[in-house]
């Protein structure tokens, strides 16, 4: 276990920018293009 | 029956549409549980890197995406190219759905770049071949894309956007050994096929788990999107 606590894992030794910058804005694009492909999804079949 | 009966069969939109679906399904659930270990592996079990501190950790999606952007382009182009030559509808449809995953993949492995590189090297950008490169790989999809979209006939775009991607499929080896040959900030590859990976096992381990699971969230959303363009063009 590398983290004493909760606080401790979302401050990422002062680096908490960089890494949630990183992993929140993968994370929205994967879910926008999700989303985006199941609207298209529904709208084709309709 | 022979082989090849067996190729055209698969190949045949009847049979292909309903095997697509089952196949993306399963590809997303596979994406999901491989995210959720690799996400674990990545921030519970790799230890805090000696020389990085925390920041390294962007690593274990940036390089799995940097994989899949050029991996993604070479498909892409291999689809498009079969398409040319053998006149196939199916192919070309592969292409087109491949292209914005590739190009999303190629914007994430920029962007977690420039955010490991602050930290790091002290710059969010530099202009060094490797991140050149891979800034021209983005150009070279949305080119694709907004070629295909420009032109109204289908199969006419299907043909133009794939002389665009197999002549781009040169800047994949360029962004590949773009370390090797010139002398980059950015630093070699940790992983390669003809040597022990110069990286802790369970950093490593967390890094190939995130690369899975890219893998199989772009076939997920590659076959789900090639049925909304067969449904959209038939």
């Amino acid at each position: 276990m590398n983290w004493g606590g909760w606080s401790e894992f979302w401050a990422m030794g002062g680096k908490a920018f960089y890494v949630w910058g990183s992993y929140g804005v993968t994370l929205a694009c994967l879910a926008a293009e999700v989303w985006v492909l199941w609207r298209r999804a529904r709208e084709a079949k309709a | 029956m022979s082989s090849t009966i067996k190729w055209y069969w698969f190949a045949s939109p009847q049979t292909f549409y309903p095997l697509a679906g089952t196949l993306a399904r399963w590809s997303g659930v596979l994406a999901a549980v491989l995210a959720a270990a690799g996400l674990y592996v990545g921030f519970f079990v790799a230890p805090t890197d000696a020389q990085q501190g925390e920041a390294y950790r962007i690593i274990f999606i940036h390089v799995p995406a940097a994989w899949m952007s050029m991996f993604l382009y070479v498909v892409m182009a291999f689809w498009a190219a079969i398409g040319l030559a053998f006149n196939t509808r199916l192919s070309g449809m592969m292409a087109s759905a491949i292209a914005p995953t590739g190009a999303l993949f190629t914007f994430i492995a920029l962007w977690t770049g420039s955010l490991w590189g602050r930290p790091t090297w002290g710059a969010y950008w530099v202009w060094d071949a490797r991140l050149t490169s891979e800034l021209i790989l983005l150009f070279l999809y949305l080119g694709f894309m907004a070629l295909q979209a420009a032109i109204d006939d289908p199969r006419r775009a299907d043909r133009a956007g794939a002389v665009l991607a197999i002549v781009g499929v040169i800047n994949v080896p360029i962004i590949y050994y773009s370390v090797k040959w010139w002398n980059t900030l950015h630093q070699g590859a940790s992983v390669s096929l003809t040597r022990a990976p110069s990286m802790a096992s369970t950093m490593l381990a967390g890094m190939l788990l995130m690369a899975l699971a890219f893998w199989a969230y772009s076939i997920a959303v590659s076959l789900a999107r090639v049925r909304c363009i067969m449904r959209e063009r038939e």
